[in-house]
């Protein structure tokens, strides 16, 4: 009982701290110049927030949409791999899969996997996935809604917002050299290609040169 | 056009959890697949936060976006909460344009 009475509690700090940085996707989305049902849509139907940064940071800088929804799949990809490590932990299936699946992401895969008993790690998914789904969309709702009474969102400087956005995202990724190395990398070679190609486009060159490196070297 | 890449990206997206939970472990469980997935989110998060600061459209630019930047990553070094990293950008940005 104690051990659930944890679990609720991380789970309800996650989803706090979600709602809050959902407030920020709601007013990027927002500024960005999706509307208040583009931008809820996303949270409720995407639910995974690197990737609907990354199409509204996309549209945002004016490249096209299917530059944004592809790069917003690319990094969608790692959920999958979360999938494989909580299949066995969850063991669900039919309908009960369908709606878990839907929870798939870096917080409830943290939750799940940091357990011992798999009966507990069930209770962190559902207990995480289900707060932070409420709290992503109440936050999400929230910053759209504020951002829509700004006439001129450069005024707030929201437009310098995505990129520090995409850096909070990335900086937990980057504890070791090696992935320090790939991004900075990756940068270098987005911004030299980026006078040739249209917006958006350098990120699915860089996405494509990544998986190539996977895949070939030894 | 935006509703029909926000609804294809939405289920594009989905699918990929919904394929994780159910195809075969052995599938994606290859050494390849491992290795590779992981780097696609570094790569493109960095690339992000370099296009969207150094450019406009297909222009390389230098503006106060490279001064919010900054201040981002001072409190992203600090451990900084992701709404005042993001809070912390966004009022640089509007405070330099004020100058």
């Amino acid at each position: 009982m104690a051990a659930d009475r944890a679990i609720l509690r991380d789970a309800l700090g996650i989803a706090i701290a979600s709602g809050a940085y959902a407030i920020s996707f709601g007013a990027i989305s927002t500024a960005a110049g999706l509307s208040l049902l583009q931008t809820c849509t996303l949270s409720v139907l995407m639910f995974t927030g690197a990737s609907q940064f990354a199409l509204v940071g996309v549209l945002g800088a004016g490249g096209s949409v299917w530059a944004g929804a592809a790069t917003a799949a690319l990094l969608g990809s790692r959920n999958a791999l979360y999938g494989v490590r909580l299949s066995s932990l969850l063991k669900v299936g039919g309908r009960r899969r369908l709606a878990a699946a839907h929870f798939v992401i870096d917080e409830t895969t943290a939750m799940a996997i940091a357990r011992d008993d798999p009966t507990l790690s069930r209770y962190a998914f559902w207990a995480t996935g289900l707060a932070l789904f409420v709290l992503w969309n109440l936050g999400t709702l929230a910053g759209a809604l504020a951002t829509h009474a700004v006439s001129n969102p450069k005024v707030l400087g929201l437009d310098a917002a995505p990129p520090a956005a995409f850096l909070a995202l990335l900086a937990p990724r980057l504890r070791a050299r090696e992935p320090l190395a790939i991004a900075i990398a990756a940068a270098v070679v987005a911004i030299a290609v980026l006078p040739f190609v249209p917006a958006g486009v350098p990120l699915l060159v860089v996405a494509l040169l990544v998986t190539l490196f996977g895949v070939f070297r030894r | 056009m935006i509703w029909a890449g926000v609804l294809v990206a939405s289920v594009a997206c989905y699918g990929l959890k919904l394929a994780g939970l159910s195809l075969p472990q052995r599938w994606l469980q290859d050494p390849r697949i491992q290795r590779t997935v992981p780097l696609i989110p570094i790569v493109l998060l960095a690339s992000l936060v370099a296009t969207q600061t150094f450019s406009t459209g297909q222009h390389l630019v230098l503006d106060v976006r490279a001064g919010a930047l900054a201040v981002a990553v001072v409190a992203v070094v600090l451990r900084a909460p992701f709404l005042v990293v993001v809070a912390a950008a966004a009022a640089t940005a509007a405070l330099l344009r004020l100058l």
